[in-house]
């Protein structure tokens, strides 16, 4: 079974109970956190030949997960001032995307990979989604996954 | 100066081959550096095109 790219269904979930911190709202207290912090994000590659993640993935896991030189398990951590730029909404689409590219710099994956699953390190490694493409390998070089336009059309997760 | 498996290495020594994926999910580029037949350099950069998106529902009382 391949990878496949999704919103994770747990995420969705998690959503509701408003686990998951993108952004820096000012909300009403429900006991003493009145201004969180937003939480910190990380991306984590994974073999094409896995199968590993997908729309089931609940939390991080390293099955499948590539290795190589200069790549660490559980991936790199997403970065800016937070790793999500404020989450807004256009229309009837909420939306929001990671501030910055997302740079694995100077490894070598020998192993064909096709996706980058997306999670909460903070609130214990929970799945936010999962991005496919197409098979790569990288010698001694770098892998740059580009953030589309943060819109309600193009931005990385949209809700409608 | 282009890194290499084999160190840093001038461009002008190595062979380079390049490429281009572009459909309704991505475009990504590549770029690969040879040596005498051997892979010593391979850059890519995925540009996301489609990405998730999920669609609310909300029940009614006429049921």
């Amino acid at each position: 079974m391949a990878n496949t790219q999704a919103m994770c269904t747990s995420f969705k979930k998690e959503l509701m109970n408003a686990i998951h911190q993108f952004g820096a709202p000012t909300i009403t207290s429900r006991t003493s956190l009145t201004a969180p912090t937003p939480d910190s994000f990380k991306a984590a590659l994974y073999e094409a030949t896995a199968g590993a993640v997908g729309a089931g993935t609940t939390v991080y896991t390293s099955s499948g997960e590539v290795s190589g030189t200069n790549y660490s398990a559980g991936g790199v951590d997403l970065t800016g001032a937070q790793d999500w730029i404020e989450p807004s909404s256009s229309g009837t689409t909420g939306f929001s995307t990671p501030t910055a590219n997302i740079v694995f710099t100077n490894v070598t994956l020998t192993t064909a990979f096709d996706a980058v699953l997306i999670y909460n390190s903070t609130q214990g490694t929970k799945a936010v989604s999962v991005h496919t493409f197409g098979s790569q390998t990288i010698t001694a070089g770098t892998l740059t996954l580009t953030m589309p336009a943060n819109d309600a059309t193009n931005a990385l997760i949209r809700i409608a | 100066m282009i890194t290499t498996t084999k160190g840093d290495m001038d461009e002008s020594l190595l062979d380079k081959r390049e490429g281009v994926v572009d459909n309704d999910h991505e475009r990504t580029t590549w770029v690969e550096y040879w040596l005498d037949g051997e892979l010593v350099h391979r850059s890519a950069h995925v540009t996301f095109k489609r990405n998730v998106f999920s669609q609310t529902a909300i029940g009614g009382f006429n049921g």
